[in-house]
């Protein structure tokens, strides 16, 4: 988003490519996660503001939708999938296995900066467990390969 | 030197995910290296995930396959003889289409993906791509839907509603404001056919919105992806500007004087906005809550206008339809499911993959002949068809033929055509458990059988399985997916009977924790 961080006001700017349409505010919102690794509470009156809608209904779809984070994720964002062709080969053991290794919970992020979430189906269901790795999508997922995804997300 | 060879790598997500990107990378130094000639082509994966990376050579008769080749491999191969064809390296599988896996298929809506640089508008058309978009401006719009009303197709999404009869609805209404949307937020576990035709062949999906345009009278259309799919977006948001810059997309549609314009808008992780009218709540920016219906979608849909809405695989079916004739498609299949299913079978199998199939092929054709079994080695013990709201079988159930109607005859649906296969250590009193959480999770919270209901479901069962009265938390259970069957909006809580019911029926030892504590 190089062209909206030149703008003075970054989410105007972002409002704007979008032709400050309503219909573009889950757009706008990835558009500017992306920009800023999160949507802040500061956030919804600007966007509002410039799509002429009320500061209610921003709140009302930056809450609905899971990918929304309120704050920012780790250095490595690890979205372990957990749908049943994942857990038909152990993923719900892989995701134990991976949160005591950095040593948080699920959806937690650790001291060194990796985050891990679980998500419902990352369309790799034929080279289950996968995961997407800073939106890298590995798959065949063990231990070790995932482990090494991590490492070189993190470096 | 001789002319420098031809290579095939996907550049599918899931091929890359096993390290395709790598592989292709690896080749292209290898050959450099020993000063060999190499040409190296990105294609969309043939669907045979199980041999991913799946490389290929082009020769004078055809492909050659190699698979599954990883990075460690490469330089292997190249000590074999490779690019050449004719080695005896391990990984070498022969003529592609030989291999037993391809020629046991009917390709018709991934008759292109994997053989075609998906970008390459030229490539596209020499293996009859725009050919149906041709044909259509040819007819006209009755006879288009005629075509496809004729071919038998119904939505691949999983409701399967005949396209053709909703086209008609749409075009029936007064002129004015009408829209395309396209439903690509595949969101069931275990399928991955839309993602595949949007990274591999996604001229196919876009042209076969061009026709639902031009045949409704529709000016404009939504491509709804999930945001779990950032390469297709990627290939899509290409493909669009492609057929932009050649005049297939536009102010004058293949010259006919017709606007058609498709514009994509991304998800944001809510598995309810596969839904239809949820996903049209989601195209206008809004919380993905369902409409209730009426009125459906074709009279009052985006932005209260009327809308055809269509899943992926039902859309980029279209071109082929008008290609080859709708006799063509429709003389496949079984009984009132004709045609073609692009079946997915994933999960613990040992070779997992995309297959285009016609209809009625068996459940155990797909997972034993196909599929080879489970990956584990154990025996099989269930296998969840037509994604998280879909039913249960058992090993008893798998001579039924795979079709709209046997399956529902048996307390079990198609779906998207997603199966997924799980061996004797699977817990079912626990994959029933996840339906309830999954609806819990997932639910808009609109009605109140599906957002508390569902919860209630979790607690119902997790009280059982840790060996609570078991008489009554299955009535509870019982009851609550009574309830959510007949006064859910929707098929979210409509639906999430299907697994914990087919479950308990199927496998009620799984359900009998009396040791459990």
């Amino acid at each position: 988003m190089a062209e909206a961080t030149t703008h003075a006001d970054p989410i105007a700017a972002i409002c704007e490519r979008h032709g400050n349409e309503p219909s573009a505010l889950i757009e706008i919102l990835h558009d500017l996660q992306g920009l800023r690794g999160c949507i802040r509470e500061a956030d919804l009156a600007p966007i509002a503001r410039a799509l002429n809608i009320s500061r209610a209904e921003v709140w009302g779809t930056v809450s609905f939708y899971h990918d929304f984070r309120r704050q920012p994720a780790g250095r490595c964002h690890v979205k372990l999938c957990r749908a049943e062709s994942c857990q038909a080969l152990g993923a719900i053991a892989l995701i134990e296995k991976t949160c005591a290794n950095h040593g948080i919970e699920l959806g937690g992020t650790s001291a060194d900066g990796v985050t891990i979430e679980a998500v419902y189906c990352l369309g790799d269901c034929a080279l289950s467990p996968a995961a997407l790795v800073n939106d890298r999508l590995v798959g065949r997922l063990d231990e070790t390969r995932l482990e090494k995804a991590i490492e070189e997300a993190s470096s | 030197m001789s002319s420098p060879a031809t290579v095939w790598v996907p550049r599918d997500s899931a091929a890359n995910s096993v390290g395709a990107g790598t592989v292709a990378s690896l080749i292209r130094l290898e050959a450099e290296t020993r000063g060999l000639g190499v040409v190296i082509k990105r294609n969309g994966s043939r669907g045979a995930y199980w041999l991913e990376p799946l490389v290929e050579v082009e020769t004078e008769t055809g492909r050659t396959a190699f698979g599954p080749v990883t990075p460690e491999d490469v330089p292997s191969l190249f000590e074999a003889g490779f690019p050449g064809a004719d080695t005896d390296h391990p990984l070498a599988l022969g003529p592609t289409e030989k291999i037993e896996w391809f020629a046991g298929q009917r390709r018709l809506t991934f008759g292109r993906c994997g053989l075609i640089d998906p970008l390459d508008l030229a490539d596209y058309q020499a293996h009859g791509g725009l050919a149906g978009l041709k044909r259509a401006i040819e007819i006209g719009p009755e006879a288009i839907i005629e075509a496809v009303t004729e071919s038998g197709l119904r939505g691949r999404g999983g409701a399967g509603f005949p396209t053709g009869v909703k086209w008609k609805t749409v075009a029936e209404q007064p002129a004015g404001d009408k829209y395309v949307a396209c439903n690509a937020d595949e969101g069931d576990s275990g399928t991955f056919a839309d993602r595949m035709i949007m990274e591999g062949d996604p001229f196919a999906l876009i042209e076969g919105m061009a026709i639902a345009g031009l045949s409704v009278g529709a000016d404009t259309g939504f491509i709804y992806l999930r945001s779990e799919y950032p390469d297709a977006l990627d290939v899509l948001q290409k493909a669009i500007a492609a057929l932009e810059a050649a005049g297939w997309l536009g102010d004058d549609v293949g010259g006919t004087g017709k606007r058609f314009d498709v514009h994509i808008r991304r998800g944001a992780g809510a598995y309810i906005c596969g839904e239809e009218s949820s996903m049209l709540e989601s195209i206008e920016g809004r919380r993905g809550e369902v409409r209730a219906k009426p009125p459906i979608p074709a009279i009052a849909g985006l932005f209260g206008k009327p809308t055809v809405v269509n899943n992926v695989l039902s859309l980029a079916s279209v071109p082929v339809i008008l290609e080859k004739g709708a006799a063509t498609y429709n003389e496949l299949g079984t009984g009132r499911s004709r045609g073609t299913q692009p079946f997915q079978l994933a999960g613990n199998v040992s070779r997992g993959g995309l297959l285009e199939l016609p209809f009625g092929i068996t459940i155990r054709e797909l997972i034993e002949g196909f599929g080879g079994g489970t990956r584990s080695g154990r025996p099989f013990r269930a296998a969840q068809i037509g994604g998280p709201l879909g039913a249960w079988v058992d090993a008893e159930m798998l001579d039924l033929p795979m079709d709209y109607e046997t399956l529902d005859a048996n307390q079990a649906l198609l779906g998207h055509g997603g199966v997924v296969v799980f061996d004797d250590s699977v817990d079912m009193a626990e994959m029933a458990r996840f339906a309830f959480e999954f609806c819990a999770l997932e639910s808009c919270g609109k009605c109140t059988p599906c957002r508390i209901g569902s919860q209630r479901g979790v607690e119902a069962m997790e009280r059982l399985i840790a060996g609570g009265d078991r008489a009554e938390n299955l009535r509870a259970v019982e009851e609550l997916c009574e309830l959510l069957t007949e006064t859910s909006l929707c098929a979210m809580g409509g639906l999430t009977p299907m697994p914990v019911k087919s479950a308990m029926r199927l496998f009620p030892e799984d359900f009998d924790r009396r040791n459990a504590s």
